[in-house]
Order: C-alpha cells, then sequence, then structure tokens
C-alpha cells in the first residue's frame, strides 16, 4: 500500500528535490525497496553496503522511532507516514 | 547571512545557560529567502541527549518535533544551535566532521566567559566560513 515518506533536504536531491515523495509496501523494509527503486540514489544515502540503515539517521513511522518499534519490518498502514530525520550532533 | 529574531536569541541564550555544565542544543526554525540567508522566526529548544559538557546530539524526537512545527508555520528548519562551556564560539572538528546539512545555518554560543558570545557559520564539504549574524528587534 502506498505511504508517504517525508525526507530531510539533504536527501532531496536525489529525489527529484521533493521533500515528500510516495512509496508502496507493507513494512518500513518494503518501502525503502519501493523508495530505491524509484530513486535509486537513495540507496548509499540510506543504506550501508552491508545493508544496514545509516547511524546517522532516524527513521520514524508516525510519532515513532522504529528502532523501539520492529526496525524494518515495522509493519505500516495507508495512512501512515514515515519520516527520515538526519543525526544532528557535534562537539 | 544569520537574521534572529530577539524572542529567538533570548530563548537560545537561556536555554544554552540553563543547560551548563552541559553543552546544550536546539533548532532554529524560518525561512530562507535565497541560499545565503535565513531568518529564524522561533527557537526549539532540545534534549542533549549525550548529556555531556564536549559533545552533543539533539533528541531526535525534538527534530522531528521541532520540523513539523517549522512547516506548520510555513517554513522550515534553517539550523541548529549548541553551545561550548569553555571553548570560543566555533566549530570543532567534531562540529564539522558531523554537520547534517550543507543548508543549514550553525550558530555557535560560548559560555567560556561572563557574558555568552554568538556567532553563525556555513559548514559545506568540511569547510566553514562565519556568517555575519543580524539582531531583528
Amino acid at each position: 500500500m502506498p505511504v508517504d515518506v517525508r525526507l530531510p533536504t539533504i536527501l532531496r536531491p536525489s529525489a527529484g528535490g521533493r521533500g515528500t515523495v510516495t512509496a508502496e509496501g507493507a513494512t518500513v523494509g518494503e518501502v525503502f525497496e519501493d523508495l530505491i527503486r524509484q530513486h535509486p540514489a537513495l540507496r548509499d544515502q540510506l543504506f550501508t553496503p552491508d545493508g544496514s540503515v545509516h547511524r546517522h539517521l532516524t527513521i520514524f513511522l508516525n510519532d515513532d522511532d522504529i528502532r523501539y518499534l520492529g526496525k524494518l519490518d515495522t509493519k505500516v498502514g495507508e495512512t501512515d507516514t514515515v519520516t527520515l530525520m538526519p543525526a544532528v550532533a557535534g562537539g | 547571512m544569520l537574521l534572529i529574531r530577539k524572542k529567538v536569541l533570548d530563548s537560545m541564550l537561556s536555554h544554552c545557560l540553563d543547560g551548563y555544565p552541559f553543552e546544550a542544543c536546539g533548532l532554529l526554525a524560518g525561512t530562507a529567502p535565497d541560499p545565503g540567508t535565513a531568518e529564524a522566526t522561533s527557537c526549539h529548544p532540545a534534549l542533549n541527549i549525550a548529556a555531556s559538557a564536549r559533545v552533543y546530539e539533539v533528541e531526535p524526537k525534538g527534530l522531528l518535533v521541532a520540523d513539523r512545527a517549522a512547516e506548520a508555520a510555513g517554513g522550515q528548519i534553517v539550523g541548529v544551535y549548541h553551545s561550548h562551556t569553555h571553548t570560543d564560539a566555533a566549530p570543532s572538528p567534531t562540529d564539522v566532521a558531523q554537520a547534517p546539512d550543507p543548508e543549514w545555518h550553525y550558530v555557535l554560543v560560548s559560555l567560556r566567559d561572563v557574558h555568552p558570545s554568538v556567532r553563525s557559520w556555513r559548514i559545506r564539504g568540511g569547510k566553514t566560513e562565519e556568517e555575519p549574524v543580524v539582531l531583528q528587534w
């Protein structure tokens, strides 16, 4: 099912400049697979070579960090929104 | 150039002083009329989940909430601020290495001296460039 995916500004150039895109899937992982099918340039920005999500990204399903849900296996519904946020840190 | 409203500056400085001895951090939201200029119209203090005097990490949920509030107000996140408790208001090597967005404005608040100092920087491709900060009353 299609869900909205909100992208931070740093990722938007790899998705046609759009802040919100639509992708399909029953889980967050499937949504990401479809997102990468549509926008292949996002692959290296989302995942490490071993297939893990980059640690500088936080993924929310609506209000919840998916690390505390089912990670990439978290199920999504039609009215859900997946939001990607960059880690903001320094020293 | 960073244009900053007085109420935003007040909130940011108050949050940084309250956060001492740890580094404090938060988001600045507003508009970016051109690639070189941002107008910060709201301050969104965040939790430093590193709880450290040397490093900061904005609580991710705080960033999400600030981003939604900025969008609801017709704006966007235009930058991040954090305090340096014992050093100058200039980006550290860690700040440069971890800067998340080249379009953002990076505000540093030094609490080293009795009077806090505020400076703003652009960080792109590992290079820093200071920019003017203009207070809007």
